[in-house]
């Protein structure tokens, strides 16, 4: 078999295994699973900037938390359901990353410059929300949890089952977009634009443009991520959706798993999700119960993996399956 | 309001932003040499304010006295970070850069949870709430003494790298990292010594900063942030710049706090930090690259 006819029965193959998984998993097992296709979806969103483009954003927490305050405001207030939310979610973020993009490419800001400013801009409007009483400020937005047998899918209102199978679905789209998006033109342009920009700019590729359309994409994806979230969690707090560690939660996984491929967002998400679990489960076996021991855990395990594999662990395994 | 009130609360803010600006300096001197941001920055910060609580309770060793042993260890264990875990990594991308020192950050204010619960620590010296006035004005004895300990200290470094052949060597790895291993230079035992020296300040500026706040093993990132906010405005890589950038964010701070909400402090630094990378991105006193 070829390499990419192996990719497509191993693909093919984990989508059946991940579309029957409600069907015999137990509600923990539903959730984990679910928290790791969020994450795999959002990091393939981060992914296009920077995996694709090459651009360092360590502010996608503002798209995650303007995506899911526009669709959760609008429920809230105007009992609109998601179905109209997601648009207006769509149009904020992807207005929030044009300005930023605009103001930080036409300034020629980059590499460090660039990640400190997407931070400023996430952190600005953290605080920002904090003052919004309207969207419950600091002590939070609830959304009413209503109805979880059937399935109300316009206003995202069900069972966790019908959760589950959102984000997959947002995931399939997302891999077949980005797996698209990486063969078309812009993915070219952006490739070049990563390895180097000035040489792709002496190629005659208007990079301004390009590097535009990476983080309208990039932040239009991330939008529905934080409209799942709104729904999934019910609540939200400008201190958690928009703090920097979501940021960070969002990017480990791509950076884990392996930077501008595919899979590689996918890949780290669950196992960084299946990591923190673990050690949760460890310590409790263990009976241990001290604040914070999970997280040095977690600290020294992604510590091994930067320094052991600064590719991710994706490409090795890949190159060991032949794929 | 009245205009002593404002004045007094400039001069506190000034005060503050004066061992803000020292933190920063670390941050500064760190990225102006070694080109890599220590995104563990605030995290060492919380760490040598809990070792000042730890001395004061054991020893009554006041943190302005502290300073001399909590700096000498921090400059052993930045030496070594450098040596040890750093060094490998100055080649590889920034993102990688980023992912080590997150890591680390994560340990260190996990760490600090894990050895000293959540709730918030501080030191209670003597003089903590003597003050003196001069005219209408109101002085914080503790706040003045952490401000001169900081510009003192901030001298220091500047007379080390300007006047000795040790901070000449530093910059001229800075200035020229390909010239400077030329010439012969270790370069990557001058990166560890300045990794160690930009510990210092900041073991400094945490000694002073427990005289004025209390400590909890969250305000880490806080701090992170607030260094890099600091540093951006006054210009990376310049040590003038921090000093300045830190005296700045202290002051909007304080008069955020006074005129609009205390929670909404943090909001104008990072609107400064916007117009700032925005219309002169390489700081106000930094140099054009």
């Amino acid at each position: 078999m070829t390499p990419a006819r192996r990719a497509g029965v191993a693909l093919a193959l984990l989508g059946a295994a991940l579309v029957t998984l409600p069907a015999f998993a137990g509600s923990y097992l539903l959730s984990v699973a679910t928290l790791i296709l969020f994450f795999a979806y959002a990091g393939q969103a981060w992914n296009v900037m920077m995996g694709f483009a090459g651009q360092l954003s360590l502010g996608h927490s503002l798209y995650v938390g303007l995506g899911a305050y526009a669709a959760a405001g609008l429920y809230f207030h105007y009992g609109i359901g998601p179905w109209a939310g997601v648009w207006l979610a769509l149009a904020l973020c992807v207005a929030a990353g044009l300005v930023i993009g605009f103001l930080a490419f036409r300034f020629g800001i980059s590499g460090v410059y660039f990640a400190l400013l997407t931070i400023a801009f996430a952190e600005f409007t953290r605080i920002g929300f904090d003052h919004i009483q309207w969207l419950g400020g600091p002590g939070g937005l609830f959304i009413k949890v209503e109805q979880r047998v059937a399935w109300d899918l316009p206003n995202l209102r069900g069972t966790p089952a019908m959760f589950y199978y959102v984000i997959l679905g947002l995931n399939a789209a997302a891999l077949a977009l980005c797996a698209w998006l990486l063969r078309s033109r812009a993915g070219y342009y952006w490739q070049a634009i990563r390895e180097d920009e000035e040489a792709a700019r002496a190629l005659g590729i208007d990079t301004f443009r390009w590097k535009m359309l990476a983080i309208g994409v990039s932040s239009a994806m991330t939008a529905l991520a934080g409209v799942f979230f709104a729904f999934y969690y019910n609540n939200l707090f400008p201190e958690q959706i928009f703090h920097i560690s979501r940021s960070i939660e969002i990017i480990l996984g791509p950076i884990i798993g392996g930077l501008g491929t595919l899979f590689g967002p996918i890949l780290g998400a669950a196992v960084l999700t299946i990591l923190a679990d673990g050690i949760t489960e460890l310590m409790a076996w263990l009976g241990i119960e001290v604040p914070g021991i999970k997280q040095v855990f977690y600290g020294l395990c992604l510590l091994v993996v930067v320094i052991f594999r600064p590719h991710g662990i994706w490409p090795a395994i890949a190159r060991r399956l032949g794929l | 309001m009245a205009p002593e009130l404002v004045l007094n609360v400039v001069i506190a803010g000034l005060l503050t932003g004066l061992v803000y600006g020292l933190m920063a300096l670390g941050l500064s001197v760190i990225f102006g040499v070694v080109r890599v941001v220590n995104f563990a920055h605030g995290e060492m910060m919380t760490i040598a304010m809990y070792a000042a609580v730890v001395l004061f309770a054991a020893y009554r060793l006041d943190p302005l006295l502290a300073v001399l042993p909590v700096a000498v260890a921090f400059f052993v264990f930045g030496y070594a970070l450098q040596a040890t875990l750093i060094n490998p990594f100055i080649t590889r991308p920034e993102h990688s850069q980023f992912m080590l020192l997150v890591a680390v950050a994560l340990i260190m204010v996990n760490g600090l949870l894990m050895v000293f619960g959540p709730d918030a620590r501080n030191v209670q010296v003597d003089y903590q709430l003597e003050s003196f006035a001069l005219g209408p004005l109101l002085f914080d004895k503790a706040r003045v003494l952490a401000a001169a300990t900081a510009v003192a200290t901030s001298a220091a470094l500047f007379a080390f790298f300007r006047l000795t052949l040790l901070g000449k060597a530093i910059r001229a790895c800075a200035d020229n990292h390909l010239g400077a291993q030329v010439v012969g230079l270790n370069v990557k035992r001058l990166y560890a010594l300045t990794f160690g020296v930009g510990s210092a300040c900041v073991a400094v500026a945490g000694c002073l900063m427990i005289l004025l706040v209390d400590v909890t093993p969250v305000l880490g990132p806080a701090y992170t942030l607030l260094a890099f906010v600091i540093v951006i405005v006054g210009g990376l890589g310049s040590m003038p710049g921090a000093l300045l950038g830190g005296v700045l964010i202290g002051v909007s701070e304080a008069l955020a706090g006074l005129f609009i909400a205390p929670s909404a402090k943090s909001m104008f630094s990072f609107a400064l930090l916007i117009l700032v990378l925005l219309f002169r991105p390489q700081g106000l006193l930094g140099r054009r690259v």
